[in-house]
């Protein structure tokens, strides 16, 4: 029996069409795909994201427990309510999940991890969690809304009292606070502004209502993929899992190896470095007429071949554009297999799109 | 409810058939089809010259999310491809049974079993809307 969201039923009263997704029943798109899609860039949509999963860790151990089990340093958050990306790594330095970390006080962090995973991964943080004596509850309590684009976060300030819409306005950029009754971040996965509202689960629907009265147009998981992969933003499971290391994953950048912090995975990623790193994860354009797809063969000819690990034709680019693991010598200029046929793809640094303005010319 | 016009032959597959005065057959994707799909962003038609055999997969379609075949109807030479389509992927989810069509093909013998307007209906009112 796959898991249903407090929007469920409104869901599929709108129309909705309904996909599994990590044992989740949730709207892949409400009519056009495109339409959606384009109204986030364009203004502000919304999507419920509920199938997230919000544990708070909370006790005297917190932060020694996440500089052990987090890649990323949680010794960058001191100012509460600042939020942190990064990964669980298993002791091979593969990808166990990636995740939000909030710090809300110094006995009190929140995160935020993806649906498919929250059954391995709330078994993973218990487990090691013991010996630092910390409490770890499981949110279901939360809904959770993402309001996205250039108008989101006037849209929801919109539905608040002005003391309470001002402080959500002031919210900076990776910033959450409790305003209110809801829990409220200036944080997403769409390359746009806007935020992420947590509620309580009963007043989930009476928000997900105003929103679409206040003109918010109502998303599904079919445009949140196009978004965040114009936005560079890899996906759990297609572009990295247990047997990829972040560092071959375009998520460097979120492993913290600068301080002699004794994280689970680092003695396996300092092996993976010292070896040499044989594989990176780097942005394709698709030059020819076609549109790539995960699994598709990238071709660096004399040097090797690597994967597309996520595809998608480009509403905001109108060309095709995916995210793909390949040698890590091959050169700017791959080709790739589709459908039986060898196109010219362009090597490029993800983000494509930011902010709605093309960043690949 | 999707649109299934009296006037057409139809497969099992969601494709539908027209007869062209000169014999020739004209071939899209249905209503309910371009309707399950969603959005289509790319086309690929068969070039004018090509032989095929029923059932083979000879135009491809491709929405956001994934790229479907779509078969011949029936064996026969492709007389044209709807060029069109390249620059207007859109115009199979707006016009599918008009400006919409994929291909001509003319006919190598007499055409296989197909499915009335009505039975089309029914297999699409089974597979739910």
């Amino acid at each position: 029996m796959a898991r249903r969201t407090p929007l469920f039923a409104l869901h599929q009263s709108a129309g909705a069409r309904i996909v599994d997704f990590g044992g989740w029943d949730m709207p892949l798109q409400y009519g056009s795909l495109l339409a959606e899609h384009h109204a986030v860039r364009r203004a502000a949509g919304v999507f419920d994201v509920s199938h997230m999963c919000v544990v708070d860790l909370q006790g005297e151990g917190v932060r020694p427990f996440l500089e052990k089990i987090f890649a990323n340093d949680v010794g960058k958050l001191t100012t509460p309510g600042k939020a942190l990306y990064g990964c669980l790594l298993n002791e091979r330095g593969g990808v166990i999940d990636d995740l939000i970390v909030y710090y809300l006080g110094e006995q009190w962090f929140r995160v935020v991890v993806n649906a498919g995973t929250r059954d391995k991964d709330l078994a993973w943080i218990r487990r090691h969690a013991e010996p630092y004596g910390i409490t770890v509850r499981e949110r279901t309590d939360l809904a959770m809304l993402a309001v996205q684009g250039p108008e989101a976060r006037a849209r929801v300030a919109g539905l608040l009292s002005p003391a309470l819409a001002e402080r959500a306005l002031s919210l900076g950029a990776f910033f959450g606070s409790e305003i209110g009754r809801w829990f409220v971040a200036r944080t997403g996965y769409t390359g746009e502004d806007g935020f992420e509202v947590m509620v309580p689960a009963e007043e989930a629907e009476a928000l997900w209502r105003s929103l679409l009265a206040a003109g918010v147009v109502p998303c599904g998981l079919g445009a949140r993929d196009t978004l965040r992969l114009e936005a560079g933003m890899n996906l759990y499971g297609s572009d990295m899992d247990e047997t990829t290391n972040p560092l071959e994953s375009g998520l460097a950048w979120t492993v913290a190896m600068s301080t002699p912090r004794a994280f689970i995975g680092r003695e396996a990623l300092e092996a993976a470095r010292a070896r040499g790193l044989e594989a990176k994860l780097v942005g394709l354009v698709l030059e020819e007429r076609g549109v790539l797809r995960a699994h598709q063969r990238v071709l660096a000819p004399g040097i090797g071949e690597g994967q597309i690990t996520s595809g998608t034709f480009s509403p905001t680019l109108e060309r095709s554009i995916a995210l793909a693991r390949i040698p890590i010598a091959a050169p700017d200029q791959v080709q790739v297999e589709v459908r039986g046929k060898r196109l010219a793809a362009r090597v490029v640094k993800p983000p494509f799109v930011r902010h709605g303005k093309s960043l690949v010319g | 409810m999707s649109k299934v016009p009296s006037d057409l032959k139809y497969t099992r597959t969601h494709e539908w058939l027209r007869t062209l005065p000169d014999g020739t057959v004209e071939v899209g994707i249905t209503d309910h089809a371009q309707h399950s799909l969603g959005d289509l962003v790319f086309v690929e038609v068969p070039e004018a010259g090509r032989t095929v055999s029923a059932g083979e997969p000879f135009a491809v379609v491709e929405s956001v999310k994934a790229a479907s075949d779509v078969y011949a109807p029936l064996s026969g030479e492709v007389t044209e491809g709807n060029g069109a389509l390249a620059g207007a992927p859109e115009t199979l989810n707006t016009d599918p049974y008009g400006a919409g069509w994929l291909a001509r093909l003319r006919p190598a013998g007499a055409l296989p079993a197909l499915l009335s307007p009505a039975e089309y209906e029914k297999l699409t009112a089974e597979e739910g809307d």
